[in-house]
């Protein structure tokens, strides 16, 4: 083996190891005392103490005060995953100048005290991983981190209401932010709703404001209609390709005047307007709805005459007076330097034709609860008018709640909002049609600001609330009164009696889902999922807007079910965290980089193809390798294939890592 | 060897876990508590691409009964890909460790995401009892192991089932 023990600066190492109680969540299954009992007969330890929090300041201030004293020049920590404290350990020890780098965590909370039922074992176990770092660590040296400078413009990718506001933030604070939406408008789920609970504000009225101020902010560059295509780099200094789609207009000649909408070729809406959910139809070409940021017109290729068979008189070019349509717009890619990226990606809605006994898709006037939000917007296809497929006004209305949420068979988790939009959508329909509305839920979640009382605003306006799970909802009546009817079939788990409810309509409100595309999405930004897809934060309580990516923030429904005020809070948070971020001006990397050793290098080029980052290169002159440690990214891959063991790792050399093997399994 | 030993056999297997997926997944185990038994050790590094062999050799000769290697899914290591470059290793180092003598058995490759805690515990567990009825590893002096001839077929090749990169 070709690494060389570095001695301790002083002559032999003086180790000290600190055991942690963590209150009970280590005491409580670890045997403490006779830990540190073991582990002052280890070799070079000179100080073993436990103490109830070392992460505490009293905690530290131990570390810190048998540094200053010279009794130690090393560290071990025997406490929590070094996930999670590392930072602040090595923090303590920087501010009793010592070098950081000489420190080592045990990880005898989460990966034995908490796992371990036997007390007897969980102590065998942590005194095993506490021998492994106290026999690596005697090979550890000084190390200093790299700082690299970050650039201070950043990407957020969605323009929901979490990036509008995350967006709005940071340009606020003076950044240049790039805002990429994939759709031809930004505004998300928000700009499609009526009123939002419990306040009933109208969703327009608060939302449109942010939308024109994101237009309008200087530091706001805004693509719409985008999509980013590459993302490489690190921390600080990403570079990000962004592709735009040809919408075939021009933007910025175009002022949405709606001309060539009303003089297409077809008269009446062919396809789908996704901004109503199916509920209407648009033509091909179309401004998704009316304050639709930016305003300009976009041509859907897959509808227009003139691209798909060039054979349009295209009137639409004739009736702009500005020229904006542009047939040969090609896909455009912008290439961005950014420092912090925040992903606000947003869900999409639970396919409700998913649980066949619900009928939807099946029965008339069975509806998703975002298709009745665009029924009851003033702005929306039937202009605010609740009404069923005959025009008639409802006289009775089924609310289901939990549709793809809380089912083992679609999704186990609550998507938190669905109850009280249905309270929001129970008041509006009574409000528009004076229907008798039922609410069939499983048990009404309403925490938050306002949200019970308005709760029990809706039980006084008489709408009915019914306790069980919707079992079938079928038009097949079994006594007159239901004729005609849709019948939703549930069990009343208060009365304790399956009830038979005829409706006239039903809305199936469904829950929040990842977006289909969440796997490209976590592997264009190197970011983890949950199992159900919703991006995974890098700690649920203390990082829950940062990602296992440093630089990489997480805004809104892509982390999980969530209403406005939580995304619009949490978009703040992952503003203020790129700020920290940039503010700062650099980034400190970690020292885990690989380093050539060059006098055992043989010159095989074993190692070239390996590295993804092109960090190592081949020096003709020398006939060696060579690595370039501002590419490295501390992988180790090229580290374990060289076979003459030149190529070593910072923090993780080979003897190192023996070392910790021999100690894991010798001593105990 | 009786099945009363056989009870009493506590195998002692090591563990190394890429810091990005695998070693974030025994800690998110840890958070909900999810008991396992107490036989693995981890050691953690940042890439199962980092994965030496000679750490699997010297495992077993410092008297491991088996050794567990966790890396991100196929498609998702942190560093690009690593994780293949673990698997190539893996696939050369099993047919190796087999022709010494160590059965296949006691090594073993998973693909574990961050949010995969519950892979953890099964995967420790399944691999204690796996080694424990193996019992102890034996180094055995060369003389002693059976002819290798067909070496080649005695290895499964190892493959990335379909639907696994998750």
């Amino acid at each position: 083996m070709s690494t060389v023990n570095i001695p301790s600066p002083n002559g032999q190492p003086k180790i000290g190891v600190y055991v942690c109680h963590c209150g009970i969540n280590i005491a409580g299954r670890v045997d403490v005392k006779e830990t540190v009992a073991f582990a002052k007969t280890l070799p070079n330890v000179t100080v073993a103490t436990e103490y109830k929090f070392m992460c505490s300041d009293p905690g530290q201030e131990m570390i810190q005060k048998d540094l200053r004293d010279g009794k130690i020049d090393r560290v071990v920590v025997a406490s929590c995953s070094p996930l999670m404290h590392e930072p602040t350990f090595r923090r303590a020890m920087i501010a009793a100048d010592a070098n950081p780098f000489l420190f080592q965590m045990a990880n005898i909370r989460e990966h034995v005290s908490w796992v371990t039922l036997d007390k007897n074992a969980a102590t065998e176990k942590a005194k095993a991983l506490i021998a492994a770092a106290v026999k690596r660590i005697v090979l550890h040296r000084p190390l200093e981190k790299t700082r690299v400078p970050v650039t201070s413009d950043v990407l957020v990718v969605g323009g929901g209401i979490a990036g509008i506001h995350a967006a709005l933030t940071l340009a606020e604070a003076g950044r240049k932010v790039y805002l990429v939406e994939k759709e031809p408008t930004i505004g998300g789920h928000m700009a499609k709703f009526d009123k939002t609970f419990p306040t009933l504000d109208c969703s327009a009225c608060i939302l449109t404001p942010k939308m024109s101020a994101v237009r309008a902010h200087p530091n706001i560059i805004l693509w719409t209609y985008s999509e980013v295509a590459e993302v490489e780099g690190f921390v600080g200094n990403f570079k990000v390709k962004v592709k735009r789609k040809p919408r075939y207009i021009k933007e910025d000649l175009c002022v949405g005047c709606y001309e060539c909408v009303e003089a297409c070729v077809f008269k009446k809406g062919i396809t789908k307007d996704e901004f109503n959910v199916g509920l209407s139809k648009r033509r091909p070409i179309y401004i998704p709805f009316p304050q639709a940021t930016p305003l300009v017109a976009v041509i859907d290729p897959e509808t227009c005459v003139q691209i798909k068979r060039n054979k349009c008189k295209k009137p639409c070019v004739d009736a702009c007076e500005r020229d904006a349509i542009d047939f040969d717009q090609k896909v455009e890619i912008k290439e961005i330097d950014v420092g912090a990226i925040i992903l606000a990606t947003g869900f999409k809605t639970f396919d409700a034709s998913r649980i066949s006994r619900y009928g939807y898709g099946k029965y008339p006037n069975i509806y998703t609860s975002l298709e009745v939000e665009r029924m009851v917007n003033a702005a929306g296809p039937t202009g605010g008018e609740v009404h069923l497929q005959n025009g008639e006004k409802p006289k009775t209305v089924g609310i289901v709640h939990c549709v793809g949420s809380r089912d083992s068979k679609t999704n186990a988790y609550c998507s938190r909002v669905c109850c009280m939009y249905s309270l929001k959508l129970a008041h509006l329909i009574k409000e528009r049609t004076e229907a008798e509305v039922y609410n069939f839920y499983i048990d009404m979640r309403t925490p938050g600001k306002g949200y019970e009382e308005f709760y029990e605003k809706l039980l006084k306006e008489n709408v009915h609330f019914i306790r069980g799970r919707v079992a079938e909802i079928s038009d097949w009546a079994t006594i007159p009164e239901e004729e005609g009817k849709l019948v939703i079939r549930a069990e009343d788990t208060l009365i304790g009696a399956v009830r038979r409810i005829p409706v006239d309509m039903v809305v199936l409100s469904v829950g929040m889902e990842p977006h289909e595309n969440v796997d490209e999405v976590r592997r264009l930004f190197n970011v983890s999922c949950s199992h159900e897809g919703w991006f995974l934060e890098r700690h649920p309580k203390l990082a829950p807007v940062s990602t296992f990516t440093d630089g990489v923030f997480l805004a809104g429904a892509c982390q999980g079910p969530k209403d406005i005020p939580d995304s619009v809070a949490q978009a703040g948070a992952a503003a203020a965290e790129a700020l920290a971020l940039i503010d700062r001006g650099y980034v400190e990397l970690e020292p885990n980089t690989a380093y050539l050793q060059e006098e055992f290098c043989s010159g095989c080029k074993t190692c070239l193809g390996l590295c993804p980052y092109g960090a190592i290169s081949f020096n003709d002159e020398k006939n060696i390798s060579s690595v370039n440690g501002a590419l490295c990214k501390g992988c180790g891959t090229c580290v374990a294939a060289c076979p003459s063991g030149a190529l070593q790792q910072n923090l993780f050399t080979d003897e190192q890592i023996l070392h910790e093997i021999e100690g894991v399994i010798s001593y105990v | 060897m009786s099945d009363n030993d056989r009870k009493q056999f506590e195998p002692r297997i090591i563990a190394f876990f890429c810091n990005w997926c695998t070693y974030t997944a025994a800690d998110l185990a840890g958070t909900a508590r999810m008991a396992y038994s107490p036989n693995v050790r981890v050691i953690r590094i940042m890439c199962s691409g980092r994965l030496d062999p000679q750490f699997i050799l010297k495992a077993f000769r410092e008297g491991a009964d088996g050794v567990l290697i966790g890396g991100c899914h196929p498609g998702d290591c942190h560093y690009q890909e690593g994780n293949y470059k673990a698997l190539r290793r893996f696939t050369l180092l099993k047919r190796f460790l087999n022709m010494m003598g160590i059965e296949k058995e006691r090594i073993r490759l998973e693909w574990i995401a961050a949010s995969e805690g519950d892979k953890v515990q099964k995967v420790i567990n399944e691999m204690t009892e796996q080694v424990r009825k193996l019992g102890p590893l034996k180094l055995e002096p060369a003389s002693q192991l059976q002819p290798q001839n067909d070496r080649v077929s005695r290895v499964e090749p190892v493959t990335i089932a379909e639907g696994e990169a998750s």
